[in-house]
């Protein structure tokens, strides 16, 4: 993760730097929110038992971190350092209320399976962890690069997690049925475990496990 | 008794981090040593204990249909409860600003042993879900301390009982890649089972 605040780009140069390409690059592998830097769990857990749920949050998730890390970065020379956990956080509530009503109008029924996790985007670290780490010490540009990274890569594992569970849980992937009815008249069962909150554990201990033997960087030695 | 039996349920049956899973983020980030866990499980408490009761007046004196009618009954049919998320969130985010303070001041080891999960205790899960169930379950003025309370102690036992193993964890032969926050995943996942069976209890 890089903290430190970039040089403009030059008039010459392509749109986007290299250090700006690795801005958003990054977070979708090596400082991955989840699987890395530990942000973000609790809605992982909970509302991936679907797809198309997972895939709403996604995107809601993406839009609030980008918006809420320009908004804080535009802000960063104004707000007292004393207060700023409450300016971040009104700011990142209003933003989740716009989502909410624009669930609400557009896609009443997830808006409806989501509940409250649409409105636990507030507490959401990923979102408040970027605003503090990254938005409050860089430029707008960057910031929504980063906040995009960051969105990006949550959802990437949001999908992977909600893959596995909705595929052996239910037997469906986003709805449709796709264990065929064959299997289950020759004793195949679903998985009801997948279903719990503690199966969303396993598989993402998985994940950081092959994705920690692929990069020996990674690797924790404490 | 009725107290008794709520500060059970909200501890063990369910548990915060273990029935509901939330509050994740800090419990798995800062469960590396029994120390900074029991300073984290304790903040959490007071969080808990203080934000719980300040949300259950906030919800019954200002947001809740016919909460106005004290004033004029022209205001009887007012109805907040939209507004319910962004006050709960104001009243968790200056309590956590204050606690911040107390402690930079007086406690300055734990201070910058929590490092960035002090802010993110504002974003803890468990605090605005504490906050919400208690007001899902139409409870009482002093059941909802007892409640706030219960639900710390629920987070305190589960995110020391994690350290303790996470300790212990450090002498076994795991697989390097596994080390660390994959291992610690896996044993939560294991935990939650384990709580799951406490499920069965009716108090």
């Amino acid at each position: 993760m890089s903290t430190q605040i970039q040089t403009p780009p030059n008039r010459t140069a392509p749109v986007l730097s290299k250090k700006q390409r690795k801005l958003l690059s990054d977070p979708i592998g090596d400082t991955n929110p989840i699987t890395i830097q530990v942000l973000g769990i609790c809605s992982a857990l909970a509302i991936t038992t679907q797809m198309r749920t997972s895939l709403v949050m996604a995107l809601s998730v993406v839009f609030v971190v980008a918006c809420s890390n320009v908004a804080i970065s535009l802000l960063r020379n104004g707000i007292p350092e004393r207060i700023r956990m409450i300016v971040q956080l009104m700011v990142v509530a209003g933003l989740v209320v716009l989502v909410d009503q624009v669930l609400k109008a557009f896609a009443y029924d997830i808006s409806r399976q989501l509940s409250v996790y649409i409105g636990l985007i507030i507490t959401n670290c990923i979102v408040m962890g970027r605003l503090e780490a990254f938005a409050l010490s860089n430029r707008p540009r960057d910031a929504l690069l980063d906040g995009i990274g960051n969105g990006v890569g949550y959802g990437a594992i949001l999908m992977v997690v909600a893959f596995f569970r909705e595929l052996f849980g239910a037997g469906t992937l986003f709805g449709y049925q796709v264990v065929p009815q064959a299997f289950y008249d020759a004793g195949y069962r679903n998985n009801g475990i997948m279903l719990t909150p503690a199966a969303a554990m396993f598989i993402i201990g998985i994940i950081i496990w092959i994705h920690r033997a692929r990069r020996p960087k990674l690797v924790d030695i404490s | 008794m009725e107290l008794v039996n709520i500060f059970i349920r909200s501890a063990f049956i369910e548990n915060m981090v273990l029935a509901y899973f939330l509050g994740m983020c800090s419990f798995l980030a800062v469960s590396k040593s029994v120390k900074t866990a029991t300073g984290l499980g304790l903040a959490v408490v007071f969080m808990l204990s203080v934000t719980a009761p300040l949300n259950w007046l906030i919800n019954r004196y200002l947001l809740v249909k016919g909460s106005f009618a004290w004033i004029s009954p022209a205001l009887a049919d007012v109805d907040l409860t939209f507004l319910q998320f962004i006050l709960f969130i104001a009243v968790i985010a200056s309590m956590v600003q204050l606690l911040e303070m107390i402690m930079e001041r007086f406690f300055p080891p734990l201070y910058s042993a929590l490092g960035i999960f002090l802010p993110l205790i504002t974003v803890n899960c468990a605090i605005l879900g504490g906050s919400l169930f208690m007001i899902e379950r139409q409870l009482s003025l002093d059941e909802s301390v007892v409640y706030g309370i219960g639900s710390g102690v629920g987070f305190l036992l589960a995110i020391v009982a994690l350290a303790a193993i996470r300790e212990k964890l450090r002498y076994s032969n795991v697989p390097a890649p596994l080390r660390g926050l994959g291992i610690a995943f896996i044993i939560t996942g294991l935990m939650g089972l384990a709580f799951m069976s406490f499920a069965g209890i009716t108090l």
